[in-house]
């Protein structure tokens, strides 16, 4: 046993599996938090287009289109929608394979984060929108005054959770040549023909970044809530 | 109405327009409401003048809430047209959000805004709407002074009366002025969810004051709070009715609708079945429904 771990820290150490590990830890959290961030944007611009479709006709071409999305990229695998735009959409293009994962798991993530975000917004009591209407302020503006705010409010939680979804997703980026975690600890495992060692820090690797950012959610969420105690 | 625009309603109105009242505030116009295949309101004509105070009775399900509802178009009426001060709230080419300015509304459920403290409640709607006329007369000045460059005969800019700063100071006064009245000026700076029901509907009230409103909307205003706590809500409304402010009231206190009320509406069935002064709706009533109704609340 103690020689398993003897070999996988000469390979992490000695044969510099570190700086694969330390780019991979890299990658992984720029494809999870970029890819949030596109898809926070993409959500967030399919939640809004789909609300003036209710309202508006000629906006309802765009809330079809937002519908249409959500149901391609919910609907297949993350594996699949990376190997296509590997291997058919960035194929020739010679683009960077970290910022190709980037675009994948953002575009991914906006499909999701839209249903979040509708979530959010219909959680909000309807009274609330009434209230600013009657007071003379327009559709939007009391949207973006009082509606929004308390939607963010309400979908702080789901988001995180969104966000250890995506980070732990990340671990087939290495199907399109990123060197992600997981690839980084794989190639440890090809190199000494152990597998046990090298995947069960893997796993606690990725168990130690969930747990901080398991943290760092309910810190957002707890001075989110300060209008709800006080 | 405003100018000569091609009107555009809201619906399909089949009604033709009869000439409104001038000298009624507001004035309801064979309202029709359907929710689907739900006739709520069947054609009510209603006018109410300034000064008066309307309390409209009936049971659960008589439209009474649609109709106060349909009274600022928070409900699109189905058919028929609401005038306010001889603006057709029905017609696309009114902006509906400046006529609301002028009408508050109270709700049963209080909706005070729960991300905003109590002061900021009150002041959102006076600072937000001081602060984007002010932009939008600044944006017209720079225009015309762009062009006053071109122009033999220069046309006189608009004057700006307040800076961004005394609008909002104004409102944060208005507002601590309208707190002091209720007794809850040291609940200025706390959150909604933190209030007693009766505080947050006096509130709500306060809330609405703060745009200087023509007349009150009421929507069954004490029907959400504790008994212990109703009656500081109607000595609020009733102090506002001895001021002289317009309202109408959705209500279920029959006591109160007889103590404060003008002209007393009853409803049933989306129609109003009878209207008059308190004493002879509650003292010598005609319609058989509304003996019915009154025999059990009171």
């Amino acid at each position: 046993m103690a020689e398993r771990f003897q070999l996988f820290f000469k390979h992490f150490a000695e044969y510099g599996g570190y700086k694969n590990i330390l780019l991979g830890l890299r990658n992984t959290l720029v494809i999870a938090v970029c890819g949030l961030i596109i898809g926070i944007v993409i959500g967030t611009l399919i939640a809004c287009v789909q609300l003036a479709g209710k309202r508006n006709k000629a906006a309802k071409v765009f809330s079809v289109a937002g519908e249409v999305y959500t149901a391609i990229f919910r609907g297949t695998p993350i594996i699949v929608q990376l190997l296509i735009f590997h291997y058919i959409i960035f194929s020739g293009t010679g683009i960077n394979s970290l910022l190709e994962a980037v675009i994948v798991f953002g575009l991914n993530s906006g499909a999701y984060v839209a249903e979040i975000m509708r979530g959010g917004i219909a959680s909000v009591d309807a009274g609330q929108l009434e209230a600013g209407r009657t007071l003379g302020l327009s559709y939007t503006t009391s949207m973006i005054k009082i509606v929004f705010p308390q939607a963010i409010k309400n979908v702080i939680p789901t988001l995180g959770n969104e966000l250890i979804a995506l980070t732990k997703d990340t671990s087939v980026a290495g199907y399109v040549a990123t060197m992600d975690l997981n690839a980084a600890f794989t190639a440890i495992a090809g190199a000494t023909y152990d597998f046990m060692v090298p995947y069960i820090m893997l796993a606690l690797v990725y168990l130690v970044l969930v747990a901080a950012m398991t943290v760092l959610i309910k810190l957002t969420e707890r001075r989110l809530k300060k209008s709800d105690k006080k | 109405m405003t100018k000569n625009k091609k009107h555009k309603f809201i619906k399909t109105q089949v009604t033709p327009v009869e000439p409104y009242d001038p000298s009624a505030m507001l004035e309801a116009q064979n309202l029709i409401k359907k929710f689907g295949d739900l006739n709520v309101l069947n054609g009510i004509n209603e006018k109410i003048y300034a000064g008066e105070k309307i309390a409209i009775i009936g049971p659960s399900g008589s439209g009474k809430s649609t109709f106060l509802r349909c009274l600022n178009v928070l409900e699109d009426p189905t058919d028929g047209y609401v005038f306010f001060n001889g603006n057709n709230l029905c017609d696309l080419a009114v902006d509906i959000n400046i006529q609301r300015r002028k009408m508050g509304m109270v709700y049963q459920q209080f909706n005070l805004f729960n991300n905003m403290t109590v002061l900021k409640n009150i002041t959102l709607a006076p600072v937000h709407i001081g602060l984007s006329d002010l932009k939008k007369i600044k944006f017209k000045n720079a225009g015309a002074r762009f062009l006053n460059l071109f122009r033999k005969n220069k046309k006189p800019l608009i004057p700006v009366e307040k800076t961004a700063k005394q609008i909002k100071a104004e409102a944060e006064e208005n507002a601590m002025r309208l707190l002091k009245r209720i007794g809850l000026e040291d609940k200025a700076n706390v959150y909604p969810s933190t209030l007693s029901g009766g505080q947050r509907q006096r509130i709500a009230i306060v809330r609405a004051l703060a745009m200087n409103p023509e007349v009150m909307l009421f929507d069954e205003p004490t029907s959400a709070l504790d008994p212990e706590m109703v009656g500081e809500v109607l000595n609020l409304i009733k102090e506002l009715a001895d001021d002289g402010m317009t309202m109408v009231i959705v209500t279920h206190e029959m006591s109160f609708a007889r103590e404060v009320a003008t002209r007393v509406l009853f409803m049933d069935e989306g129609k109003i079945l009878e209207e008059g002064a308190p004493e002879n709706i509650f003292n010598s009533p005609q319609n058989p429904r509304l003996k019915e109704f009154l025999s059990k609340v009171l």
